[in-house]
Parts: structure tokens; sequence; C-alpha cells
């Protein structure tokens, strides 16, 4: 286990999703420590967020979770837990911000409005005076600019980049144990990325938050994050610290995937290296490795999963993994 | 690419829309003009004949009866030598109060269903509500306020609430699918996120985002309840005498159609130009608020 898990502030294990019969998340199981900043990668499919959704109990209708989800100071499993429980913990001791920050907003209400609210619904602030006092003082702290004047505006009214620090001072409003964001960078323009990681990494900071930063963008989780999860196929392939996974990857799927993102290996043709075939429709994956029908070193043994290797803070799902021992 | 596309799609999304709504609300409408027109012409009417009207409408005077146009009677008198501009002006308070109380019925209780059938987690209620919808809505409007009138007797109030009544599905129908819309949208998710309950939403979310369709619709049903009205009146399950109603002047006109047929051209005419008033005016409005147009923001 993680130096961490003896007080994680969020430990989830051996989390499912599916639909009926179909399984879409299988056995994920990781902790947040107090602060820590980890990141969830893996292509689009892979699960990411999905997982990010039944820690927030928000899962779309028909989809059920297993497992179990325990925050810190919440006494209740989060997994099947009421509706009036859940909305407790949401926006309170978990926030989440979304990708896509045009959509995110009510059109029809005020921006700070919308803020303000968060914190009058947990009893963070006592009422709507003080409630608009703190509106302008996190405005002030996520650099939006006229923040006196910018709890007036409809979100119609303002950039992607200003309404996507809108739903991190919503997010951050009631000093989160745990903040996800899932992409809340993808919708943006490149300069207003960088500018947005800061905030929240800012952020997290000042309130002391654990960070799940959800993203298929692996140089944001090198700059962003800790320690890194990697899925693959609804499970989670491999872990650990962002330096190692990525200098040194076990697992072929995290070794493809890096390939993918350095541009100094293109061949001749300037064509990158690819991860050979595609990712299966979500919930149809082999069985055993999910990846083993993609990947380079499948043999026979791979129709069986591999079980993890290493700790829960490092390790690896393979039974042929690359570097090291292996070689 | 063109620069004037390179341009395009530097310009980030939210500026880009500020930019395209302004002129959009400053176009006027032909149709929302005319309707509201038309619609104040009514509402003037009757409002002018709380203070005045050019004889009491309901005085007979047998020695003027069926005078044609004149000085005395501008638009003439019936059989009973009732002034017909001031029977058409109270007629048009009695055509609008009903309209309001059959919309304000349907709308108050259609809304409130069709909002818990859209956000109802469990299909059995959703469903069960669409479906008895689905019956009541199957059941025709005069058919059912005949029978309430034959039930609870002819009166204003039973048309009012017949009509209601009938138009109840309509306002659930409307406000269970933007309520779907609503619900789907991301601003909703974020609101669960942040640990608003389902009233809440509702409330603040669901409500606000519903209500510049459910004021078309209210513009488009207040047409369709005008004409029932008149229909009822006319057909003597509605407006009693001696309450003067289009309707009924309608009615009264069909015996003397050959002797004097303007006794029937204007209560005709005031029903037309309501409806089409109130038509007119709800699609106008539905331009202006489309849920289409509102999905680009």
């Amino acid at each position: 286990m993680s130096s961490a898990a003896g007080n994680a502030v969020l430990t989830v294990a051996g989390l499912s999703v599916g639909v009926r019969d179909l399984r879409l998340v299988t056995d994920v199981s990781f902790s947040l420590g107090p602060g820590e900043r980890v990141g969830l990668i893996g292509e689009s499919g892979s699960g990411k967020s999905l997982t990010a959704l039944s820690l927030m109990g928000l899962l779309p209708e028909g989809l059920r979770a297993a497992g179990s989800v325990r925050m810190a100071a919440v006494d209740h499993d989060l997994v099947d837990a009421s509706e009036r429980d859940m909305t407790r913990v949401r926006g309170d001791r978990m926030a989440m911000v979304f990708q896509e920050p045009m959509t995110a907003l009510n059109p029809l209400m005020r921006v700070g409005d919308q803020v303000a609210e968060v914190m009058l619904l947990h009893d963070t602030q006592p009422d709507r005076r003080s409630a608009r006092a703190a509106v302008t003082e996190l405005f002030q702290r996520v650099h939006l600019p006229d923040p006196e004047r910018m709890p007036g505006s409809y979100p119609h009214q303002l950039s992607g980049g200003q309404r996507q620090r809108i739903m991190l001072a919503i997010a951050l409003a009631n000093n989160p144990s745990v903040l996800i964001c899932d992409e809340p960078t993808t919708a943006l323009d490149v300069t207003v990325q960088a500018l947005m990681l800061e905030e929240i990494l800012a952020g997290v900071e000042r309130e002391g938050s654990a960070l799940l930063f959800i993203t298929h963008d692996l140089p944001v989780v090198a700059m962003v994050c800790q320690r890194v999860l990697v899925m693959y196929g609804g499970r989670l392939v491999e872990s650990g610290p962002v330096r190692e996974v990525f200098t040194s990857p076990r697992h072929p799927y995290t070794a493809g995937l890096l390939a993918s993102s350095r541009f100094e290996e293109s061949d001749t043709a300037g064509r990158l290296p690819t991860i050979s075939g595609s990712v299966p429709a979500a919930g149809h994956f082999p069985a055993g490795c999910p990846f083993r029908d993609r990947c380079p070193a499948a043999t026979e043994e791979c129709a069986e999963w591999p079980g993890w290797t290493g700790g829960a803070a490092h390790g690896f799902a393979c039974w042929h993994p690359v570097g090291r021992t292996g070689q | 690419m063109t620069a004037a596309d390179a341009a395009g799609a530097l310009r980030e999304p939210g500026t880009q829309a500020a930019a395209a709504r302004p002129p959009r609300r400053g176009r006027a409408n032909p149709n929302l003009v005319i309707g509201a027109v038309l619609v104040g012409l009514v509402v003037g009417m009757a409002l002018t004949s709380f203070v005045w009207t050019p004889y009491n409408p309901t005085r007979v005077d047998t020695p003027a009866r069926l005078a044609g146009y004149g000085a005395d009677h501008w638009l003439g008198t019936d059989k009973f030598g009732r002034d017909v501009l001031s029977q058409l002006m109270v007629g048009a308070r009695t055509t609008l109060f009903v309209g309001v109380v059959a919309v304000g019925v349907a709308a108050l209780s259609g809304t409130p269903v069709g909002v818990v059938a859209g956000m109802a987690r469990s299909r059995w209620l959703s469903e069960g509500i669409m479906r008895t919808n689905d019956l009541l809505l199957a059941f025709p409007a005069l058919l059912l306020a005949i029978m309430f009138g034959a039930v609870f007797g002819a009166s204003t109030l039973t048309a009012m609430i017949a009509i209601g009544v009938a138009t109840v599905p309509t306002f659930a129908r409307i406000a269970r699918a933007r309520t779907l819309q609503v619900m789907s949208t991301e601003y909703v998710l974020a609101a669960r996120a942040a640990g608003r309950t389902r009233l809440a939403i509702a409330l603040r979310h669901v409500l606000p985002n519903i209500f510049s369709l459910l004021i078309v619709q209210a513009s488009v049903s207040f047409a369709i309840a005008v004409l029932a009205e008149a229909a009822l009146s006319f057909l003597g399950f509605g407006t009693a005498p001696p309450t003067p109603s289009w309707g009924r002047m309608l009615q009264e006109a069909q015996e003397l159609l050959s002797v004097a047929p303007r006794l029937a051209v204007w209560p005709g005419l005031a029903i037309a130009l309501a409806v089409l008033g109130f038509n007119l005016l709800g699609d106008g409005l539905r331009d202006r608020f489309d849920p289409q147009l509102d999905d680009r923001r």
C-alpha cells in the first residue's frame, strides 16, 4: 500500500461499473492521500469518466456501480449511498469540474448566484451577504477579471476560460477534500489551458485538496500530477509516480501511449508511432487482459487476467512487462 | 483555409454567441407585432368596458330593436334592442376571463405534472403519468366540456374548468419534453455535482429554462380556449344569459341571419380576430424563444 494509504482521503476498492451484463469498468482500486495529485489517463472509452462519475454517484441512468468508495470523515460507503446522503458529500467534501465549460453553467442565472448557492447550500456561508463577499474573494483567487462586477454577469457574456474558472470557483467554494477534474482543459485553447492548469494547481494547494485529474493529455499529467493511474478497457493497467511511469513504463499499453506522443520518434515519413488496432466498443474488450488483441507481446497466457504486480501505489497488470526484469 | 475561416475558428465561441444574438433580438417579427396588436385590441376593449360602454349591454330597448348602423347605435342593436357594440365590449371580458382561467388551470397543473414526469427516476412513475396524460389527450375537449356542463350545470365556471382540464395534457407533454432536454444538460449534472437536491434543480434550473416555451404554449392554448368558449356558449353550455358572450351573440343571430346578417358578422369577426391574434402572438413568441436556438448559446 502507498505511504498515504493509512490516512487516505479517498479509498476506492474493487469498483466496477456496468449496464445489465456489460462491464464497463472492472475492479478498479486506488487511493488518494491528502493533497495528493493523481492523474487518471487512458484513451476515450477506457472508463476514466465513468470511474469519476461513479465516485460522485452521478452515473447516467441504467448504469450501476459495485465495490467500495470510502472517504475520510464520511461514515458511509459512497457506492449505493442514498441520493440524500450523496447531496451532502457532493460539492462539499468532493467536487468536480467538467470538460465542457460552455454548457456547465445555467444560462439563465447570474454566475455569482451560481457560486453563492453552493456555499449557502452546504452552510459554508451563513447568509446571502457573506456569500456574496465570499464569491468576490473566490473570483479574485481564480484571477477572474473585475471580481466586483463579474458575479453579475450571465454565462453567455463570458469566454470559455472565464467560465471554466467559475466552474473551478464553484468546485473550490467549500474547500473539498477531493477535487475531480474531468478533462477540464480539453475544450480550451492552448494558452488558456496553461493558465487554467496553474489555477487548478494553486487551488488544490491552497485548499489542501487531493486532486484526481482525468485527461488523455500526457504532458498535462507530467505538469500537474505526482502519481498517475493508467486505464485501458475499464481496468487499471498500471500506476506509479509520474516520473517513473513516464520514463520506464512496464505495461505495453503505457509504453505505446507514451511512444505515440513522442514527436522525435516519428518515422522517415514523419508519422508518429501508433498502437495498432483501435479501441473496441465499451464493454466489448477481450476477456483476460483487455489489451491483448492490440499488444505486440501478447501470448496465450494473456487470455487470463494477469493480476496486479507490485503495490497499490506503484504496479502494473501484465504477463509480459516491458523493460527491466524482462530483458 | 481562407482568412475569414481562420478568423472564425480563432474567435472564442462565447464571444461569437454574444455577437450573434443582439440582431436577432432587434428584428421586428411581423407575426409578433400583428398578434400583439390584435390581442391588445381585445384587451383594450375589455378594459374599456369596465369604465365605459355606449349603453348598458343588457338593457332591453324594444322600440330600437334591430336598428341598423347609425349614430345612436354604431353597430346597431339585436332583436331585443340591446346595443351590439356594448355587448361585444363586455363579451371580450368574458372571453378573456375564460381564457385566463382555463389556461391558468392548465399551466399550473400541467407544468408540475410534466416536470415530475420528466425528472422521475422511476420509469413506472414517468410512464404512468404520461399514459394517463395520453388518455386525457385522446378525449375531445368539447365533449368533456359538454359532459361537465351536463353534470355541474352550464355556466362560465364549468366552461373554464372544462377547457382548462382538457388543456392540461398539452402542457404536461411540453413541460416533460423540455424537462428531459434540460435534465440532460451539463449544468444540471454540474448542479448535482455541487450537491443540489432534485427539488432545487427543478425550481432553479428546470423551471426557468422551460418557461419561455410555456409562455408560447399559453398563447396558443389561449386561442383554442377562446374558440372553445365561443363554441360552448353557442351550444348553450357556456356563459348563461344575460351575461354577454360572443358565442351566444352568434347563436342568437343565427335565426336572423337573413334579416340582419351583421348580428352574426361582428361577434364572428371578434372571435376570428381574437383567435388569430393569440395564434400569431404564440408563433411570434416561438420564433423568438426557439429552443433550437437556445441550445446554440
